[in-house]
């Protein structure tokens, strides 16, 4: 068991839940959801904590439907080589949402733009909370979520449609764009729908 | 379904004798320097590098050059996976392409979407561009590939200049799409394993 456990149970009281050691040795530690932000604060802060690499956020959602789904954080302290894992419990029929870590780690951002698009979680206070690997117009829901069909919601051929109306060329913001010091010499008709990004609505659609 | 003239029959069905001698001449031409695009997105890619590297070569093929740009290229190798976010790229690609153009799909996933039955995947590239040769395979081998070349070569030179529908440019329809909507769910029909999976599991 990682020391780091008893120190938390001694700052934060019953904020911490239970602790438990997986099967390739690393402590994890279950977080209240309110507590986090000052939980990792500590964590990173914290002489001798020190936790200062955020390896990885992910989240799990279990078969059985009775248990909350879990966001986990992978924490390293580099120089003191101690791995830690935090673990928040949400209850689905409640509210997917947690306070963002990224004013703590800034690596954070886009891990928690991953499990936002493929498990809906909402992250508060996450400075940029859009998809990352499904495309921005996909709306057919959280791929990842046990309540997600293999194969999506829609058909086959509505699928195709919608992937096909997809601008490849559009971005969110001229800062993502390579050319963006060229937008001046850019024809007309590419200006403008650079500049409308693609927040367009999809053709034919409801 | 259009039937594919064989180059006897081109000769036996072309307007005239002058025409007929210049297909030929055409078809012999464009089968034997065909420039490929690389649509590479996957395992089958890398048997694509080998098919164009020194051992199996298909530059004995006049494939010499790689056209890396849509707009020098003739053949479009779609080899591997291509997920749903990429579709309208390779859609855009084949529409660059000048005429005329062909199109190879190279593997199980590009053919038929393969063992990827799932909400990210376009199941089979004909769901977005017209395919001209299907080879199978997991992934293919290179002489796999070369034999889908030699059959798109033995295609060209069915090829008759008096076809105008042949080159034709058919763009999204109005509804952006490339094929009826059930003519795609129909290709996208789940088969071998995948029919033991459920829409809803």
């Amino acid at each position: 068991m990682n020391p780091t456990v008893e120190s938390l149970r001694a700052t934060f009281g019953t904020a911490i839940g239970r602790s438990l050691v997986a099967r390739d040795g690393e402590t994890a530690a279950v977080v209240s959801r309110d507590a986090l932000r000052d939980v990792m604060r500590w964590l990173h802060d914290t002489p001798g904590q020190e936790y200062d690499y955020l390896v990885d956020i992910t989240a799990v959602e279990y078969r059985d439907r009775e248990r909350p789904l879990e966001v986990v954080y992978f924490l390293r302290a580099l120089a003191r080589r101690a791995d830690l894992r935090i673990k928040v419990e949400l209850d689905p029929a409640v509210e997917l949402a947690v306070d963002s870590v990224v004013p703590i780690w800034a690596g954070a951002n886009w891990l928690e733009r991953e499990v936002y698009d493929l498990f809906g979680v909402t992250f508060r206070g996450h400075p940029d909370l859009r998809r990352i690997l499904m495309w921005e117009t996909y709306r057919e829901g959280f791929p990842l979520r046990k309540d997600f069909p293999l194969r999506g919601r829609f058909s086959r051929a509505e699928q195709v449609r919608q992937a096909l109306a997809a601008n490849p060329e559009a971005h969110y913001s001229m800062e993502e764009l390579s050319i963006a010091e060229s937008y001046e010499d850019l024809p007309a008709e590419m200006k403008e729908r650079l500049r409308k990004g693609e927040r367009a609505r999809i053709p034919y659609s409801e | 379904m259009k039937h594919v003239l064989q180059t006897t029959e081109v000769a036996g069905q072309s307007p005239n004798w002058l025409l007929a001698r210049l297909d030929d001449l055409v078809n012999w031409a464009r089968a034997n320097s065909l420039w490929p695009m690389p649509f590479g997105t996957a395992c089958c890619a890398i048997e694509f590098m080998a098919t164009a590297a020194s051992r199996f070569d298909f530059a004995r093929f006049g494939m010499e050059r790689q056209a890396f740009s849509p707009r020098q290229a003739d053949v479009l190798i779609c080899a591997g996976r291509v997920p749903f976010k990429l579709a309208p790229v390779l859609r855009t690609i084949y529409d660059q392409m000048p005429q005329p153009k062909w199109v190879i799909s190279m593997g199980a996933c590009a053919s038929t979407g393969g063992i990827f039955d799932n909400y990210a995947m376009v199941q089979g590239i004909d769901t977005v561009v017209p395919v001209d040769v299907y080879v199978p395979g997991c992934p293919p081998r290179p002489e796999g590939l070369l034999y889908g070349v030699l059959l798109l070569h033995k295609k060209i030179k069915g090829e008759s200049l008096s076809d105008a529908e042949l080159r034709a440019e058919h763009p999204l329809d109005e509804r952006g799409q490339h094929l009826p909507a059930p003519k795609v769910d129909e290709l996208s029909e789940p088969f071998g394993n995948s029919i033991q999976q459920y829409r809803s599991s």
